[in-house]
């Protein structure tokens, strides 16, 4: 079947089975109830702590076939994963499905065991580096599963997936099993992926490095939640975890790129008093923060909140009283993870209550803007993050289709071109976010405004900005570049992307390399 | 000239440049172009045909060419070709 | 209204990533470099990338080339080589005398006859950069109808005088002084030299005020952040854009009474304050094309 954008879908996708092809942004409607983790007790003055991982895993009875979560707020310093995936191997246990928040190049390690058979299936939000070829060559069982952070939030609530034991890295945890992320050597900020699978999980062993007496405060999951707690040397590597302050990038293109998203967002009409936005963390989409800043300063204006994906560049905006509060469900620098400790404005919040399209209302549906980077993107305004341009995967859902969904105003940052190759297309290789979602394109070279915004394209008409049609800047680098020939694809299919609300939007052929 | 004197080169492998290597071939042998390109299936074709027709439009005949292609447009392609052409004619 | 040149970039030439985005930046004049950004054994690569660039993108904006200087090995295979792609100005640096630019301009004629251009359609300027081309430069400015524009570079200039230069610009004011009364003299524009440390935003906008008020046109730069700076200090502030409309509104009203005096709110207006005013509304909607609130 070919789904509401085109994309050929097969009602059938061996290993996941039948499928339903995406309809629209908020075409399809939750039924039913959400699901709950298994009942368990634990008894007064019980003792929570396990010797080791090897341990933890005969406690939660870990067997074939069952479904294991990770958080990835470690990002590359993370100690957790591989060391789990590793003691589960030496057991002999197999068919293992993955299913952490993100995976990242720290990650690769884990092809050994997808050709061992002990991982069979992986569901997250995108691959990078060797374990994105070794995915897109189509060596797991069954295709590569990828959600959105909110599409996985509205999964595992409504038991599309069903976690049968969470391990979370815990930078500071409690004898009792409470958890946050902000005291310990591995501080991480915000565990806002965390707190989703504790929630839902059947069982929780919790894995720190820094294990702190009870009550610990503040407390980010509960000890409601814990079932085991595991004490280890290390479970992150700080310099992995969390680089010093991102900074703004001195790269004249992409400062370009972010001055013009910025005008646009003035143009717009959406930088008023008490606005709200969302910054992504690339180069051009995070110095639109400054641009915006001056805007702001010169304008006298204040916002209302940020949503993140935190950087520190958006904690000093709100420390210096240019917005009341900021809701955070990662934190990406060292300045970001202070100011979650010491801000009582800067919130940690859920991967759902970031982003879950059913539930009663995530803040993602109260942006006002959201400014977001993208690998591709084509001539009906869909947007590729997941894949090159040879159709490797090389990035991650994340909360792009979240995002673009809910704000008022979607501007996508892109450079026309990455080397000789356009990034507006005709087609792009794989559709992440639909279109619809999308309100305007800023290149170097040009911006392109969806057609269907008449109020923006009135808005922007005078600006003295680059605005032309979509299909004018797409001819704008095809006559730079020439027309790409398309890539050669087999009929496999490798990966499928889901879109937050269950559907699928597209699927990941194997290219024919 | 049909021939090349020496070898040369021209370009660098720098991002959107590319690198030329022209050395000379056999009488009869005819161009032949060995492409490296990040890409590849997009532009290949391409990239080949634009070496060789550069070639061909300044009378060479028998031609081994190593291309390193690093994202370079055309009148980066051709001004790399042309340079190199005139450094083995010297 | 002539051509403006608030900013005049240089792009290294033999360089494909800077030649490719060398237009996105909103640059008056676009500048690719043939001469200081090129190895001497690069020479012959970059001319030819020069002149596949012009010749295949289309940059929307003024394109000079700054060739090597005659007197060297390479600045004549430059003419010969990039002329035929139609360079909108050829920049000559390290200029002497009215000499060079003769030679230059006949040479040019000579190519715009056999490539069939219009006469006089490729436009030069030239740079001074020692004490006898500083003396010379009136001469210089008006030695051939193509020239639009003298410039000043400064760090040759200021090697040649035995100084260093400071962040004031004193040991330049003199040089200044003198290349502007020469410029307008010859009526044509006059261009001050870059500034190098591109993170000293505050010295660069120190440089910019002197120079404005020294009577420059515009200024080189080298990297693209200082692109928008340079116009930002040229743009006319909104008083100045009001006080201008009324001085030509007053001066319309005043040709459509046929009256000879010219006054607004009881001042009297004389023609060099026209001339200023369409100046300035000539540099304001410059400005105001590039976007920005």
């Amino acid at each position: 079947m070919k789904n509401s954008i085109g994309r050929e879908i097969p009602d059938f996708i061996p290993g996941l089975g039948k499928v339903t092809g995406f309809g629209g942004a908020f075409a399809r409607k939750p039924v039913g109830r959400t699901v709950g983790a298994a009942l368990s007790t634990c008894l007064p003055r019980a003792d929570k702590r396990l010797a080791s991982i090897e341990t933890a895993i005969d406690a939660v009875g870990l067997k074939d076939g069952m479904t294991i979560s990770f958080h990835h707020h470690f990002r590359n310093g993370d100690r957790i994963l591989n060391r789990v995936v590793e003691a589960i191997a030496k057991k002999g246990i197999r068919d293992i499905t993955l299913s952490p928040s993100s995976l990242n190049t720290v990650n690769d390690a884990l092809i050994p065991y997808i050709e061992q058979g002990v991982i069979t299936a992986i569901e997250t939000s995108g691959a990078r580096g060797k374990m994105g070829r070794f995915l897109t060559e189509g060596h797991l069982k069954k295709p590569l599963h990828i959600r959105s952070h909110g599409g996985r939030a509205q999964a595992i609530e409504s038991g599309a997936i069903h976690i049968d034991v969470a391990f979370l890295g815990a930078p500071a945890c409690d004898r009792y099993g409470n958890i946050n992320g902000i005291q310990g050597q591995s501080a991480c900020g915000s565990l806002g992926y965390a707190i989703q699978d504790a929630a839902y999980a059947d069982q929780v062993v919790a894995i720190t490095d820094n294990l702190m007496p009870h009550p610990l405060f503040p407390i980010s999951i509960p000890q409601t939640q814990v079932d085991y707690i595991v004490v280890v040397d290390s479970i992150g590597d700080p310099a992995g975890i969390a680089s010093g302050a991102l900074r703004y990038t001195k790269d004249p293109k992409e400062l370009l790129i972010a001055k013009y998203a910025a005008d646009v967002m003035d143009y717009s009409g959406y930088l008023q008093q008490d606005f709200s936005m969302q910054l992504g963390s690339g180069g051009a989409s995070m110095a639109v923060g400054r641009f915006i800043k001056t805007k702001m300063l010169e304008r006298g204006i204040t916002g209302s909140f940020g949503v993140g994906g935190m950087t520190g560049v958006f904690a000093e905006m709100m420390e210096e009283g240019l917005f009341k509060m900021m809701f955070d469900v990662q934190s990406f620098d060292i300045p970001a993870i202070d100011s979650i400790k010491k801000n009582s404005n800067h919130l940690e919040m859920s991967a759902s209550y970031y982003a879950n399209p059913h539930n009663s209302g995530a803040i993602v549906n109260n942006l006002d803007a959201v400014i977001l980077s993208a690998t591709e993107v084509d001539v009906d305004f869909n947007v590729n993050v997941i894949t090159d341009s040879n159709g490797v995967i090389m990035g991650a859902s994340g909360g792009h289709c979240d995002t673009a969904a809910g704000a008022k105003l979607t501007i996508v940052v892109a450079p026309l071109l990455r080397g000789r190759l356009p990034m507006v297309k005709d087609a792009v290789q794989t559709v992440v976010t639909p279109g619809e979602t999308v309100d305007a394109i800023v290149t170097e070279r040009g911006i392109a405004i969806n057609p269907k915004r008449l109020d923006i394209i009135d808005n922007v008409k005078n600006s003295g900005l680059p605005i032309m049609s979509i299909h004018e800047l797409k001819d704008i680098a095809y006559k730079l570049c020439g027309k790409p020939e398309a890539i050669q694809l087999s009929d496999e299919i490798v990966g499928v992307v889901e879109y937050r609300d269950g559907t699928i939007i597209d699927v990941i052929r194997r290219p024919i390399f | 000239m049909s021939k090349l004197l020496k070898l040369a080169q021209a370009g660098t492998v720098e991002s959107s440049d590319i690198l030329i290597t022209l050395a000379p071939a056999d009488a009869g042998t005819g161009i032949r172009v060995e492409l490296v390109s990040p890409t590849m299936q997009q532009y290949g074709a391409h990239i080949r045909n634009l070496i060789t027709k550069t070639l061909v439009d300044h009378g060479i005949e028998d031609v081994l060419v190593n291309a390193n292609d690093r994202g370079a447009l055309d009148c980066t392609i051709k001004a790399r070709v042309i340079t190199a052409l005139q450094r083995a004619g010297e | 209204m002539e051509k403006l040149r608030r900013s005049m970039m240089f792009v290294p030439g033999n360089n494909p990533g800077m030649l490719l985005n060398a237009g996105i930046y909103g640059a008056d004049t676009i500048i690719l470099d043939c001469e200081d950004a090129v190895a001497i054994t690069e020479k012959d690569s970059a001319r030819n990338l020069v002149f596949q660039a012009i010749s295949e993108i289309n940059y929307g904006t003024e394109v000079a080339v700054r060739i090597n200087h005659i007197s060297t090995p390479f600045g004549w295979d430059d003419l010969k080589r990039i002329l035929p792609a139609k360079p909108d100005l050829i920049r000559l640096p390290m200029c002497q005398g009215p000499d060079e630019i003769r030679q230059i301009d006949e040479f040019i004629s000579e190519a715009e006859h056999k490539h069939k251009f219009p006469a006089g359609s490729i436009k030069m300027m030239a740079a001074v950069e020692t004490p006898k081309g500083l003396r010379l430069a009136y001469e210089i400015a008006s030695a051939s109808p193509r020239m639009v524009a003298l410039a000043i570079g400064a760090e040759d200039f200021i090697a040649n005088l035995k100084t260093t230069r400071s962040k004031l610009g004193r040991e330049l004011l003199a040089a200044r002084g003198q290349l502007v009364l020469a410029a307008r003299e010859a009526g044509i524009q006059c261009i001050d030299t870059v500034f190098s440390d591109i993170n000293d935003e505050e010295g660069f906008k120190k440089e910019l005020e002197l120079i404005k008020e020294m009577g420059f046109d515009g200024k080189s730069v080298v990297n693209p952040r200082q692109v928008s700076v340079v116009h930002d200090f040229f743009a006319p502030t909104a008083k100045e854009i009001d006080h201008a409309q009324r001085v030509l509104a007053a001066y319309q009203e005043a040709l459509e009474k046929k009256s000879g005096v010219i006054s607004l709110n009881g001042k009297m207006i004389d023609l060099p304050i026209v001339a200023r005013a369409e100046r300035t509304l000539a540099y304001a909607k410059a400005t105001a094309g590039k976007g920005g609130k």
